[in-house]
């Protein structure tokens, strides 16, 4: 604890204040004092610019967002970079090491194994569940009689938390009283080990992602939605068929759509973190996600300056992620801009 | 009018499932069948939560109720802190979403109606920082929070949202921009300050994307892990899901246990999802990148 905030915090409980409001005092004050300023600098603005309310009144609604920026993202990114230098437990002040940490990072073998799991994990499971989602959209688009009711049912599994879903799925895949190994006994198939069982761990918790593919399903059951029917009568009046025409208009009409479920989707299977907690780590750490590895250096084993380290090169991975999915996508993505909107008016 | 007739005959020509009745069929097969998949382990966890020890061994796969164990329940809130976990959760979870919800609407308005010098550069900050993930400023984080000496309290899980996230402002921004700009010409001409025209004109008018926004939030704010592993140690502050997942560690075999207090969990998802099914859909429908 910084002493300006222990000194703080003392004061506040000496005057009477309620210790579990004492924490937030220091960090009241701080607020206040920075809502002072920036008052009194909007009052200033105000009286010199008596036209430039506009202007005063936009920094001002922005101002709880720029300060979180800066509090929580651009302050502790520049002093991760520091940290990431250093070597430091939180109790002994920081040592300085210069790049020891990058260069162990490259030679843990654990390091290699997390991004081989995540990595592994992302690669199939994206492509997997993009794949499940829009093809159940595509079921779920027809309107038969009794569609909401499957669409409800399809939905339903993405309301079961993280942890909730773990804990499920740990006995769903439990290899002697589970569901799933039940089912196979009954077609005679001796099951695996699923979560038990090293090579099997990641190929479950693959398996176990598909099963919460509804909310990507409802984006693209509104996606499919608005997709403009005169496209699909132009095609039919042209001879295509429903197969051409899932093709030529139902594809490159959805492909913005599914190229942004596909990007939030890899980023967010990078982060991939309560799965490997809860197994901790699954066997012969198979189940070791990035997250996880990093969360257990920074938090189980206290070594801040490496698991900063860590946490910049899952930000380098990510990032070379995004640009390697945004620039093949390229070719494949069609953007409904004003130029083509133009063009088939007029033809 | 025959051009009509002649598009309302294409249209009704369009739906393939509509050709032959084996299609129809075989539509149906697909969709039972798949449901049935996905609804099942969902059905198990309910079943099992409602047995003996003994039943979960010898039922297997099966989800046919043949016991109902209200009692685990009842050892579910009651074999430790239920209620206080529940109160941890509820307050890690309300409060931020009306942090969240006012600070993300607020930029959101800034961002769309009052076009000034540089908010489009800061625009773009939001967007660019929508892409960076958590993950790399936790560490940081944690040390700010450290410092502060909040580390063990709820305030790391409250706090933050106070001061906006990117995606949620992104949302507003795009739902105010798509209301007419007359309003506030009106609030103007009415002598309204831009802080009343934006609280009793413009989030009024913004109420589905503020109940949509808010139910999404309370999906992610419920069922945060990874914030709670980081910042609470002692039991007295841990919320459910943290709960859950020691719960898991120290009595992993009493499955029905288990189960029970997973459905307890999902519980809340479930109500607002059947109270509020479409503004659910029309929320995730309009994150979707369109």
């Amino acid at each position: 604890m910084n002493p300006t905030v222990g000194w703080i915090r003392d004061l506040a409980a000496s005057w009477g204040v309620p210790a579990a409001l004492v924490p937030l005092v220091p960090f009241l004050l701080l607020l206040i004092v920075l809502y002072a300023v920036i008052g009194l600098a909007a009052y200033g603005a105000r009286r010199r610019w008596p036209r430039a309310d506009r202007t005063i009144a936009f920094w001002l609604f922005v101002s709880p967002w720029l300060i979180g920026f800066a509090l929580f993202t651009v302050g502790p990114m520049a002093s991760s970079v520091y940290v990431s230098l250093t070597s430091w437990d939180l109790i002994t002040p920081p040592k300085f090491v210069g790049l020891a940490n990058y260069t162990e990072a490259l030679q843990d073998p654990r390091v290699g194994q997390a991004l081989k799991v995540t990595l592994l994990y992302a690669l199939i499971s994206v492509p997997l569940q993009t794949a499940l989602a829009f093809l159940v959209a595509l079921l779920l688009n027809s309107d038969v009689p009794g569609m909401r009711v499957f669409r409800t049912v399809w939905y339903l599994p993405s309301l079961v938390s993280g942890v909730a879903q773990m804990v499920l799925f740990l006995w769903v895949f439990n290899p002697q009283y589970g569901l799933m190994n039940d089912v196979l006994a009954r077609f005679g198939i001796q099951g695996p080990g699923w979560f038990n069982d090293a090579s099997w761990a990641l190929p479950t918790v693959i398996l176990m992602s598909l099963w919460t593919v509804g909310g990507a399903m409802v984006i693209y059951l509104a996606g499919l939605k608005d997709v403009p029917p005169n496209l699909y009568e132009a095609a039919a009046l042209d001879g295509a068929g429903p197969v051409r025409q899932f093709w030529h208009v139902t594809l490159p009409q959805m492909s913005p759509i599914i190229l942004f479920n596909a990007l939030t989707g890899i980023i967010g299977s990078l982060q991939i973190f309560t799965q490997g907690f809860i197994a901790n780590g699954g066997p012969k750490d198979s189940l070791l996600f990035f997250v996880y590895y990093l969360y257990d250096n920074a938090f189980q084993n206290f070594r801040m300056g490496y698991a900063s380290a860590l946490a910049w090169i899952l930000f380098a991975v990510i990032l070379a992620l995004t640009a390697v999915t945004l620039r093949g996508s390229a070719f494949a993505v069609y953007y409904e801009t004003e130029l083509n909107r133009s063009k088939r008016r007029r033809g | 009018m025959t051009a009509m007739a002649e598009t309302l005959a294409l249209r009704a020509d369009r739906p393939f499932w509509r050709r032959n009745l084996g299609t129809t069929i075989a539509l149906y097969l697909v969709l039972v069948l798949g449901s049935l998949v996905f609804v099942y382990p969902f059905l198990w966890m309910i079943a099992t939560s409602l047995r003996s020890l003994a039943g979960v061994g010898s039922s297997g796969a099966s989800v046919v109720p043949h016991e109902f164990l209200w009692d685990n329940y009842r050892r579910a809130v009651t074999s430790f802190p239920f209620w206080r976990y529940t109160l941890n959760s509820v307050l890690t979870t309300l409060i931020p979403i009306v942090g969240t919800v006012f600070s993300c609407s607020l930029a959101g308005f800034a961002f769309a109606r009052l076009r000034v010098r540089f908010a489009g550069v800061l625009f773009a900050v939001v967007l660019a920082t929508m892409l960076l993930p958590g993950e790399v400023t936790m560490v940081p984080q944690f040390m700010l929070f450290n410092n502060f000496g909040m580390v063990d309290t709820l305030y790391p899980l409250i706090l933050p949202a106070f001061f906006g996230s990117p995606f949620y402002i992104f949302l507003f921004r795009q739902f105010f921009a798509r209301m007419p700009a007359e309003l506030a010409d009106a609030a103007v001409v009415d002598g309204c300050g831009w802080f009343k025209m934006f609280l009793l004109v413009y989030l009024p008018l913004a109420r589905p994307a503020v109940v949509a926004v808010s139910i999404l939030l309370f999906m992610g704010y419920w069922n945060n892990f990874l914030g709670p592993a980081i910042y609470i140690n002692s039991d007295h502050w841990k919320t459910l899901p943290l709960a859950l997942a020691g719960f898991q560690s120290v009595n992993g075999t009493d499955t029905p246990l288990l189960m029970a207090t997973s459905v307890l969990i999902t519980a809340p998802c479930l109500l607002i999802f059947f109270v509020a099914q479409k503004q659910i859909t029309n929320g995730i429908t309009f994150t979707g990148g369109k």
